[in-house]
């Protein structure tokens, strides 16, 4: 199964880092990454695959989300369905 | 591949333009658990109710993580008590509430709808119990929402009903008086009530629906509001595009929800009710979508246009993006859950009259409207009656949901708290009603209903 990290916030060093991390940690891997600044904010989006994925999504999402608490920044992880279906037909 | 800029798009719905999913709403059939005895009869419905809506909530909230989208409002809809009820020996249909209540409380839903009675062409005795009760039950319960269906357009609007209720909703606003008559915002009176409706406070289970089955009803107003900033004077051809298109993307999302939860909560997928339902937070208001379509205030010259516009193509954006869409569908006009309708009702832009007209095109009706403690119950009643005769004429759903708040009058505020929000008391029309009322009987049903 397929989700979608995004990360949003004020830039600084090592954000990639910190989330890659954390989701090495899980056995999440990392599909693809795009990473931008819009409006001066640092916007990260990630397409990662969860099949391997040691935790429950919901967990995750939770531990992704204290990351970001911690360093300022919004991160969640949704499934990538949601996209998929607002988007495409 | 979707792209950075979608990615971004659904967040920004979801963050700052209040997108989210209403409800979902389990609908169960009740009708295996009528008994001679109301004690038997009551337990039987506690324990299907909480059998079959045991992991409701830990659903929605695990669908809500993982997609990442609010799920606000997890609800139960059962079936309309008075036919339940009706085998039991008792003109008291109090305990049903009470055990609605209980049973919702051990699910941890925000409200269960279906303490309902279907008169639209005469009262039975249990219809009559049901009505009875209505007032004391509201009082003592907390979550339990009724309604009554006093007309449609195959049968007419059951006048007697009609003055009836008119006086339950003054002894309901009595009972519930410390509250400002809270009790009255969980109760509905229709005409051509939906068996599928997910929304509170008039869902009930249907008696032509399966065993049970899980209804969703989508939202978001902030959305479209949003998408119309960026077509500023455009002609409207390209204001209704531009709403299908968001409209499409929202059910869409309510689509994917539904079918999520009725998977895993091995329930049949009913409908999505694809619902413009605003709330009292700023940017999520219905009043606003149309004030952004050019009217100055929400219930000037015009409104009634932007709203025809708005609830038709909602519709027609939606109706592709689902595989079954029901319910109520279209654009809620609540006066007192709407900041740009409490905005515009207290500034008296907009009065009943204009309330009125606007029903007649939008998706329901007359909505949490608060009219002065004073008011008679024949006034309320007529006032009922004009908005059942919309619906029944006009072949749609139509209901009213008013409040006379005791103690209350004209340009006072209301407070009801949460996503019910705060309403100005609004000025009633002061001649009497009384003798129209007092006539009862049945406005037959209209032409319309000959289709066959």
């Amino acid at each position: 199964m397929k989700a979608i990290v995004t990360v949003i916030g004020k830039d600084r060093v090592g954000i990639i880092a910190s989330v890659c991390t954390l989701l090495a940690q899980y056995n999440v891997n990392i599909l693809n990454i795009s990473q931008s600044i819009m409006q001066e904010n640092f916007v990260m989006v990630m397409l990662v695959d969860i099949i391997g994925c040691k935790i429950p999504l919901v967990e995750l999402s939770e531990q992704l989300a204290g990351l970001g608490a911690e360093g300022g920044l919004s991160i969640r992880i949704q499934r990538e369905d949601i996209f998929d279906n607002m988007h495409r037909i | 591949m979707l792209s950075q800029n979608e990615i971004m798009q659904t967040i920004q719905m979801i963050d700052q333009q209040h997108l989210d999913v209403r409800t979902i709403t389990m609908g169960i059939s009740l009708l295996s658990c009528a008994h001679s005895e109301t004690k038997t009869a009551c337990d039987k419905i506690y324990d299907k109710i909480t059998g079959y809506a045991e992991k409701l909530v830990a659903t929605g909230e695990a669908i809500e993580k993982e997609f990442g989208i609010p799920i606000v409002n997890k609800r139960i809809s059962v079936t309309p008590i008075a036919l339940v009820a009706a085998a039991a020996e008792t003109d008291n249909y109090v305990p049903f509430a009470r055990t609605l209540d209980r049973a919702g409380k051990t699910c941890g839903v925000n409200f269960i709808g279906g303490f309902s009675a279907l008169v639209q062409k005469g009262m039975t005795d249990a219809d009559r119990h049901l009505i009875a009760s209505i007032p004391q039950a509201l009082a003592e319960t907390d979550i339990v929402c009724s309604s009554v269906n006093v007309g449609s357009t195959k049968a007419g609007i059951d006048m007697d009903a009609v003055a009836l209720m008119g006086r339950t909703i003054k002894d309901l606003a009595a009972r519930t008086a410390d509250r400002s008559g809270f009790g009255c915002a969980k109760l509905v009176v229709f005409c051509n009530a939906v068996e599928d409706n997910p929304f509170m406070a008039g869902a009930f289970h249907g008696v032509g629906e399966p065993e049970r089955v899980i209804n969703v009803g989508v939202s978001g107003p902030g959305v479209v509001h949003h998408a119309l900033q960026s077509v500023k004077g455009e002609p409207f051809d390209v204001v209704a595009e531009t709403i299908k298109k968001t409209a499409f993307r929202i059910t869409r999302m309510g689509q994917l929800v539904a079918q999520e939860a009725s998977r895993r909560l091995d329930t049949p997928f009913g409908i999505v009710d694809l619902s413009l339902a605003p709330t009292p937070a700023v940017g999520d208001s219905v009043a606003r979508i149309l004030e952004e379509m050019g009217v100055e205030t929400c219930g000037t010259h015009g409104t009634t246009a932007a709203l025809a516009l708005l609830n038709d193509a909602v519709k027609k954006g939606g109706v592709m993006a689902s595989s079954s869409v029901g319910g109520l569908s279209g654009a809620f006009i609540p006066v007192s859950e709407d900041e740009g309708m409490i905005a515009a009702a207290s500034s008296g832009a907009i009065t009943l009259d204009k309330l009125e007209a606007m029903t007649c095109v939008c998706s329901v009706g007359l909505d949490m409207i608060v009219v002065p403690g004073s008011t008679s119950a024949e006034t309320i009643s007529a006032i009922i009656a004009d908005e059942a005769a919309i619906g029944m004429v006009n072949s749609k759903t139509t209901a009213v949901r008013i409040i006379p708040a005791p103690g209350c009058k004209v340009g006072d505020m209301v407070e009801f708290g949460g996503l019910l929000g705060s309403g100005p008391v609004q000025a009633v029309h002061t001649a009497s009603s009384k003798a129209f009322i007092d006539r009862g009987g049945r406005i037959p049903a209209p032409m319309q209903s000959l289709k066959n």
